[in-house]
């Protein structure tokens, strides 16, 4: 049975057909409404994530398949002890898919071993967040027309940051992929993703704490917020949250062409002042998350069946 | 310092200074009934210091585990008094049961029955990672 874990498991080529099909379901919207008829995905979400469980159940919906599922743990059984295994097998005899956030790191690798349909890691903890990768991907592809020869910055907390590390291991398998890496000390990337990721496969990067420095030479600059979540210390969280603030001002160098991506939801790393500028493309990338899990979904749902 | 000779039993040699006692842990010896031997910083020509345990009986070890803590170590099989067979363990490519993953945030840490698996990542630098969470395993 094929799962979607971690952007690894996908492969170039099945990354470039996804991208391929989401482009074709914006072209086509309605040759592919009734594509998932009589299909169900469960979403399952033993953490709330509004933004993530709509886009997967807008996505379902607009491919004509039906959603079960619940939206917090204390509404499921693992309120009652009940273990992912369990809950699994049980939801997989009601569904044709599983859409699956977790608060505890490696839990969906744990589903995956168990179910009889293709489960969808929607995030766990601070680990894998598969789909939002594939989301940045769709809309670098969109933006770009490409996904090699650019140069990408990362700025804010690089350390915790999930879908930093999984943009970085799925774009670090495109040619001429220069990272940009902008971060306080405190929050630069873990060692094991530069090690085994950048110095691993001769990927060219640089480090630095200048933000508006680094600026003029990206084509993309994908911000992040500095996740309270993620630390076990608040007042690490306090000093280091406002790090980076991006204006109007701090764009006055960059390039007309630049791409301003985010994950969502931001707090105040990015200006409001910002979002009317042409170059701000973090709206445009939330409607890419759904036109990709559709393709995600059409993808799992055919090998499931094949 | 004199230790017994072994008839029939396990002689581990060779184990880093200060991992013996590690190794000794890790392979449960505290619940054998037989005389068990550990003897931490023996001179040694290879490595100036070792640690060295004698098992005054023929028992099943975990051979991944010792392999795991470090190939280098020598198994010496006794029989009747002789060496019977002396042998290495490389570092296994998958180990389960005698370490636990460390990550607070590993689902491994509210679901107490799954077993703690590891895969070897990079056998040069002997790293292991959870098959779940993918943290280095620390120990």
């Amino acid at each position: 049975m094929r799962h979607l874990i971690d952007i690894m498991n996908l492969s170039v080529n099945e990354i470039d057909e996804m991208i391929a099909v989401a482009k074709d379901i914006i072209a086509n919207p309605g040759e592919y409404s009734e594509k998932c008829k009589g299909k169900k995905l469960a979403t399952l979400f033993f953490e709330p994530s509004t933004r993530t469980r709509l886009s997967f159940e807008a996505a379902m919906y607009e491919l004509g398949g039906n959603v079960i599922g619940f939206s917090e743990a204390q509404s499921s059984s693992a309120a009652k002890g009940e273990s992912v295994a369990d809950t699994i097998k049980t939801v997989g005899a009601y569904a044709d898919i599983i859409a699956m956030r977790h608060p505890k790191e490696g839990a969906p690798v744990v589903a995956s071993y168990k179910s009889d349909v293709p489960v969808i890691n929607a995030g766990d903890g601070g680990h894998n967040h598969p789909t939002q990768t594939l989301t940045d991907l769709l809309t670098i592809s969109r933006e770009k027309n490409r996904l090699d020869n650019m140069t990408v910055g990362l700025c804010g907390d690089l350390k915790f940051g999930r879908t930093v590390h999984s943009l970085i291991t799925a774009m670090s398998r495109f040619e001429k992929v220069k990272f940009v890496l902008i971060s306080p000390d405190e929050l630069r990337i873990p060692e094991y993703l530069k090690q085994e990721v950048l110095v691993k496969n001769n990927i060219e990067y640089v480090e630095t704490t200048d933000l508006e420095a680094a600026m003029p030479e990206l084509d993309i600059l994908y911000m992040t917020r500095v996740q309270r979540e993620r630390f076990f210390n608040e007042q690490d969280y306090m000093r280091l949250k406002d790090s980076y603030i991006l204006t109007p001002e701090k764009l006055e160098n960059a390039k007309t062409d630049l791409s301003i991506l985010h994950p969502l939801p931001r707090v105040n790393e990015i200006s409001v002042a910002v979002d009317d500028d042409p170059r701000a493309r973090y709206f445009q990338q939330v409607k890419n998350g759904k036109y990709i899990r559709m393709a995600l979904i059409l993808k799992l749902l055919a090998e499931s069946q094949a | 310092m004199i230790i017994g000779k072994i008839e029939d039993g396990l002689v581990l040699d060779h184990i880093k200074a200060g991992q013996g006692m590690k190794l000794y842990e890790i392979l449960g010896l505290d619940k054998l009934d037989c005389q068990v031997a550990l003897i931490k910083n023996a001179d040694s020509r290879k490595y100036g210091r070792k640690d060295i345990i004698k098992i005054d009986k023929l028992i099943d070890v975990d051979l991944d585990a010792i392999g795991f803590i470090d190939p280098n170590i020598t198994i010496n099989i006794i029989r009747d008094g002789k060496l019977a067979k002396r042998t290495h363990i490389d570092k296994p490519e998958k180990i389960e049961g005698f370490v636990k993953c460390k990550n607070p945030r590993c689902i491994t840490t509210v679901e107490q029955e799954l077993p703690h698996r590891f895969v070897l990542t990079d056998r040069e630098k002997g790293v292991y990672r959870c098959v779940y969470c993918e943290s280095k395993l620390e120990y």
